[in-house]
C-alpha cells in the first residue's frame, strides 16, 4: 500500500527524537572495559620502539596492547592488504596507531596513554604528490618501488592529433582540497566475547559485512566467529568503513584478549587524526573545441594524494576516470588518472566518490568554453551534452533508460530564470557593496559500483503465521532512511499494511552480505532485491492459495491487504491467506536476490559499458559577492536530479538539501590544513561545516522517468546531491566578479576586486 | 580527589549525588542515570549534541561542569514531555517533517528548538536559524529542520 503523498515515513524517527535510540556509544554491558588509542607524534619514521611498561603499571590499567599482541594480520584493506592496524617498525602519517590501552575506566585508560612512550627514527615526509612522482622521492610504501600507487587511462580516438586541429584550445587547471566527512557521531564499538566462541560487534559503521572483514583478519578467525550488528549510525557519507572497521576490529582485539566485554569510542580529535579524507586532486585539462560549439578533443592528467595505504583510491580514480569529462560527448579523449603515495592522511572513499573533483573543472570549462564561443552556457551544455541513444566517453550507448540531461537542465534553469538572470549579473561592477551573480552546472553520474566492483544483493521476507512481516536486505540503514524505503517498496508491491512489517534487526549472520552500502547504490540494489524476493513470494502464495480463491494460480492478485482473484468477489484477507498457508504446511518466506546488469571495462583504453544506468542531476545558485570584504553570501538553490522515480518524497528532498550543503562546505568553507603530513587542527571548530546562518533558500525538484533497469524503477540521490553544487558556486562567483576561482576553497580577496 | 555533594532535579525527579570537580553534566547524565539522548559529539561545545535545558534554558552539557549545577533544573530529550506516553509536539514535529536523518543531532535540535519557541512562539526563519547556530547537521542541510521547528511552533501553541 502507497505512503499517502507529502507524508514521510521513517521506521527509527520516534525513536531518534525521544533519544530512546541507541547508538554504539550508548551501550554498556557488565563488566564492561574501555579501551583508548595511543598515537605518535611522528608523521613517517622507522625503528618504532613502544614501552609499555609505565603505563601498564598506571591505575586500572588491564593491557596495553601493541602489533606484537595481534593474532592474525596487522595489515587488512579492501583491495591491497596494507592499512597497517597497529604501526609495526614503521610509521607511516599522523593517524598510524601504535598501541591501544585497555583499562577498568576510560579516564584510567586516558592517563595511562599518556605513560608509552614512542620512540623511532623520522624518515624526510613525502607530502606533495606531484613530487612523490620523482625519481629522487624517498618511497612511501616499502612494498612497491614507486609511489605510483595506481594509474587509470582512457585512450579514444587521438587526442593530442585532434587538438591540432581545434578552433579553439582551452588550457585549465584545477585544484581541490582534502575534505572531512565530519559525521556528528564519532567512531565507537563495542566488542562482547560471547559464550559459544562468538565475538559479537556492535559499532558506527556504514558496513557490517566490510567491518567483519577487518575484525576477522586482526583476530585471525573465521568470518562465521564474529557476529557484527549495526547500532543507528550517526552519519557515515563514505567515510565509515575502513577506519570505523578498523576502530570495531581494535575492541574486538581488546575484547578477546581480557575475554570480556570492551568499549573503545572515540574523541572528534582522533576521529579527525585517523578517519580517512576525500582525496584532493590536481586537473590540468586541455580541451579542443571547433567553431560550431562542439567539443572535439579532450586531454587531461588528474593527480590525486592517496595517502600512505591504498584503501578503494583505485576505485576512486576509476570513476574520475570513467566520468573524466562529465556528461558530455566528445570522441577524442586522452586521460591519466594517477593516485600517488605521501605521508598525508590516508584518503579513501567520500560521497561524490572522485567525481567532486572532476565536476568542479568540468563545470567551470563549460562555462568558460561559452563564453570564448560567445554563446549561452545553456547552448553550449545542450550541444555537447549526453543524449537518448547517444554515446558517453566510454564508448557506452545509452539506449536502455531515459537520458534525461537536457529535460533536467531545462527544469532548473527554468525554474530559477537563469538565462534572464545572468544578463544581469555584475562581473565586477556594481553600484553597491554587493555583486550579484548567478551560476549552474550539470553531471550524471553512474549508479551502483559499475564496473569496479562485484555488484549483488539480497534480501528475506519472513510472513509469520499471525499476518506480521520481518524483512531484512543486505543494505544497511546510515541515516539515509534504507531501512524505510525497503519497507515502504514491499508494503506497496504486496499490497499490505506498513504497520505489519517490521525491519530485522542487521546482523551480519542472518541475511547474505550485499556488499557494502556505498556508491549510491542503497535503493536501487536493495530494492531490487525487495522486489525479486516479493515476487518470488507472490508466486509461491499464489501456486497454494488459487484453489481458495477458485481461480487459476496467474489470476492471484494482491492489494488491500488481501490476497485475491481475479474480480473482487474471491478474496481472502492477508491473515487468513497466512493462516491457509500454515495450515498445508508451507513457509511463507522468500530469498530474492538482485545482480547488477552487465558493465565491461578496458584497462587499457578506459572504454565500455561502465555503469547500468546514470541518474542526471542540474543545480543551480544565486550569490552575492561583498566588494570590501570577498564574502561570499549564497541567496538560491534551485536542484533537480531524475532518480527514476522517488519513493519516500520527504527523504529524498532531505538528501537533496544534505548533500548540497556538504558541497557547499567543500566549496566555501571546509579546509583541513595540513602541512607536511601534520594537521594544524583537529577540532570542528577550525574545520567549518555549513551551519544553518549560512545556507540559502533551497528548493529540490524530483524528476522522474522510471528506470526499466531498475527492478523497483527507482535509482539514488546520496551522492549526486553533492557532487556539482562547487562548480555552480565557481560559476556564480565568476559571473559576479569577473574572476574566475580555480582553487577549492573558493576564497575571493577583496583586493582582487579592486 | 575529592567528590562533592550536589543535589540535580533531572526531567523532573530530585537527586542527591557526589561528583569529582571536573565531571562534565553529560558525564553525568549518560553515564550515571543512563541518559544516552545528549550525545558527544565534539567536545568542545562546537557542534550541539550534547544540548539539555538548565533551569529552562538550552546549555552544552559537555561545557559545563556537574558541580556548577548543584540545586538545578535538568531537562534531557528523554524528559522533554511532559506526558510518558506521548511525544512532545516539537518531537511530533521533527518526525512528521523528515527533519530526522542519522539522528545524532537530533535531541540537541529538538531541545534548542523548543527552547527557542518557548521564549518566542511564532518564530521567523531567522530566528530559528539564529537559535540553531550552536547545533551543527551533517545530514540534512537544515531545511527540513528548520519546518519542523515551524510546525512544532504552531503545535505547541495548540496544546
Amino acid at each position: 500500500m502507497k505512503i499517502p503523498s507529502g507524508k514521510v515515513f521513517r521506521n527509527d524517527a520516534y525513536a531518534k527524537v525521544t533519544g530512546k535510540a541507541k547508538y554504539s556509544d550508548d551501550l554498556k554491558f557488565f563488566n564492561m572495559a574501555h579501551a583508548v588509542p595511543v598515537y605518535s607524534d611522528y608523521i613517517h619514521a622507522e625503528n618504532l620502539q613502544v614501552d609499555t611498561g609505565a603505563a601498564e603499571k598506571s591505575a586500572g590499567v588491564l593491557k596495553v596492547i601493541t602489533a606484537a599482541d595481534v593474532p592474525g594480520s596487522i595489515r587488512f584493506g579492501q583491495i591491497d592488504q596494507d592499512y597497517c592496524m597497529f604501526a609495526e617498525k614503521k610509521i607511516m602519517c599522523a593517524g598510524d596507531v601504535v598501541a591501544l590501552v585497555v583499562a577498568e575506566q576510560r579516564s584510567q585508560a586516558l592517563s595511562a596513554a599518556e605513560k608509552v612512550v614512542i620512540s623511532a627514527d623520522p624518515l624526510p615526509v613525502v607530502s606533495d604528490p606531484e613530487a612523490a612522482l620523482s625519481p629522487e622521492s624517498p618511497i612511501v610504501r616499502e612494498i612497491e618501488n614507486s609511489n605510483l600507487m595506481n594509474h587509470h587511462k582512457m585512450r579514444r580516438g587521438d587526442a593530442p592529433q585532434e587538438l591540432k586541429n581545434c578552433d579553439i584550445v582551452l588550457q585549465e587547471e584545477f585544484s581541490t582540497q582534502f575534505i572531512e566527512h565530519a559525521y556528528m557521531e564519532p567512531e565507537s564499538a563495542v566488542c562482547v566475547p560471547r559464550q559459544d566462541g562468538v565475538m559479537e560487534v556492535y559499532g558506527s559503521m556504514q558496513h557490517p559485512f566490510s567491518t567483519r572483514r577487518f575484525v576477522g583478519a586482526l583476530l585471525g578467525e573465521p568470518l562465521s566467529h564474529i557476529e557484527v550488528y549495526q547500532p543507528p549510525t550517526g552519519g557515515g557519507f563514505g567515510g565509515k568503513d575502513d577506519t570505523a572497521a578498523i576502530v570495531c576490529a581494535r575492541a574486538a582485539l581488546a575484547a578477546r584478549l581480557l575475554n570480556r566485554p570492551v568499549k573503545l569510542t572515540y574523541t572528534r580529535e582522533w576521529s579527525i587524526r585517523e578517519s580517512y579524507k576525500r582525496h584532493p586532486y590536481r586537473l590540468n585539462y586541455k580541451v579542443g573545441i571547433e567553431k560550431s560549439g562542439r567539443v572535439k578533443a579532450v586531454q587531461v592528467r588528474m593527480i590525486s594524494d592517496g595517502g600512505p595505504y591504498l584503501s578503494v583510491s583505485p576505485w576512486v580514480n576509476w570513476r574520475s576516470t570513467a566520468q573524466c569529462f562529465g556528461p558530455y560527448t566528445v570522441d577524442n579523449v586522452h586521460a591519466d588518472v594517477l593516485c600517488v603515495a605521501t605521508n598525508n592522511p590516508v584518503t579513501g572513499a567520500m560521497r561524490g566518490f572522485g567525481a567532486p573533483q572532476v565536476n568542479f573543472a568540468v563545470e567551470q570549462i563549460s562555462d568558460i568554453a561559452a563564453e570564448r564561443l560567445g554563446i549561452s552556457p545553456l547552448e553550449y551544455r545542450r550541444i555537447n551534452m549526453v543524449k537518448q541513444d547517444g554515446e558517453t566517453v566510454t564508448g557506452q550507448v545509452l539506449d536502455t533508460h531515459t537520458v534525461s540531461m537536457e529535460q533536467v537542465m531545462d527544469r532548473v534553469a527554468g525554474e530559477i530564470a537563469y538565462e534572464e538572470k545572468l544578463g544581469r549579473c555584475s562581473r565586477g561592477t556594481s553600484e553597491g557593496d554587493e555583486l550579484y551573480g548567478v551560476g549552474l552546472s550539470i553531471s550524471y553520474r553512474g549508479s551502483s559500483l559499475g564496473a569496479e566492483g562485484m555488484d549483488f544483493c539480497s534480501s528475506v521476507i519472513n510472513c509469520q503465521f499471525d499476518g506480521s512481516i520481518l524483512l531484512e536486505t543486505g543494505i544497511h540503514e546510515n541515516g539515509q532512511g534504507a531501512e524505510s524505503v525497503m519497507l515502504m517498496l514491499l508494503a506497496e508491491q504486496l499490497g499490505v499494511r506498513l504497520d505489519r512489517i517490521k525491519y530485522k534487526r542487521s546482523s551480519t549472520s542472518n541475511v547474505p552480505d550485499g556488499g557494502t552500502t556505498v556508491a549510491t547504490r542503497g535503493t536501487i540494489m536493495g530494492g531490487g532485491a525487495v522486489t525479486a524476493a516479493v515476487q518470488k513470494l507472490k508466486q509461491l502464495m499464489a501456486d497454494n492459495l488459487y484453489d481458495v480463491l477458485q481461480c487459476r494460480p496467474e489470476e492471484v492478485r494482491f492489494a488491500d491487504d488481501h490476497v485475491l482473484g481475479p474480480d473482487s468477489d474471491s478474496k481472502i484477507t492477508w491473515d487468513e491467506a497466512m493462516q491457509h498457508l500454515f495450515l498445508k504446511r508451507v513457509y511463507p518466506y522468500a530469498f530474492g536476490s538482485f545482480q547488477a546488469p552487465d558493465v565491461s571495462w578496458d584497462e587499457e583504453t578506459g572504454q565500455g559499458d561502465a555503469y547500468f544506468t546514470y541518474v542526471y542531476s542540474c543545480q543551480a545558485v544565486e550569490l552575492t559577492v561583498n566588494k570590501s570584504t570577498g564574502k561570499i553570501k549564497l541567496q538560491n538553490v534551485v536542484a533537480a536530479h531524475d532518480i527514476g522515480r522517488a519513493v519516500n518524497r520527504a527523504m529524498v528532498l532531505g538528501q537533496m538539501y544534505g548533500g548540497i550543503t556538504q558541497g557547499i562546505g567543500m566549496a566555501l568553507s571546509e579546509d583541513l590544513e595540513i602541512e607536511n603530513g601534520k594537521f594544524a587542527h583537529l577540532d570542528l571548530n577550525h574545520y567549518k561545516i555549513p551551519k544553518a546562518r549560512e545556507l540559502p533558500e533551497m528548493t529540490g525538484i524530483i524528476v522522474e522517468n522510471p528506470d526499466p533497469q531498475s527492478p523497483s524503477k527507482a535509482k539514488g540521490i546520496g551522492e549526486p546531491a553533492l557532487e556539482l553544487i562547487a562548480p555552480a558556486i565557481a560559476n556564480a562567483v565568476y559571473n559576479a566578479t569577473g574572476i574566475r576561482y580555480r582553487d577549492m576553497p573558493l576564497k575571493v580577496n577583496p583586493e582582487d576586486l579592486k | 580527589m575529592k567528590k562533592l555533594p550536589i543535589e540535580l532535579t533531572i526531567n523532573g525527579r530530585a537527586h542527591e549525588l557526589l561528583v569529582s570537580p571536573k565531571e562534565t553534566l553529560l558525564n553525568v547524565l549518560r553515564e550515571r542515570f543512563h541518559l544516552t539522548g545528549a550525545k558527544y559529539g565534539c567536545g568542545i561545545g562546537e557542534c550541539g549534541a550534547c544540548t539539555v535545558l538548565l533551569d529552562g534554558l538550552p546549555v552544552l552539557s559537555c561545557q559545563l561542569l556537574a558541580v556548577m549545577c548543584n540545586g538545578k533544573k535538568v531537562v534531557t530529550i528523554e524528559g522533554l514531555s511532559p506526558q510518558e506516553a506521548a511525544a512532545h509536539p516539537m518531537q511530533d514535529s521533527f518526525v512528521e517533517e523528515g527533519a530526522v536523518q542519522c539522528g545524532f543531532c537530533t535531541p540537541g535540535m529538538v531541545i534548542s528548538a523548543t527552547a527557542l519557541v518557548e521564549e518566542k512562539s511564532e518564530p521567523t526563519t531567522e530566528d530559528i536559524k539564529v537559535a540553531l547556530r550552536g547545533n551543527l547537521c551533517r545530514c540534512t542541510g537544515y531545511e527540513n529542520i528548520i519546518r519542523a521547528v515551524k510546525t512544532g511552533a504552531r503545535k505547541m501553541k495548540e496544546v
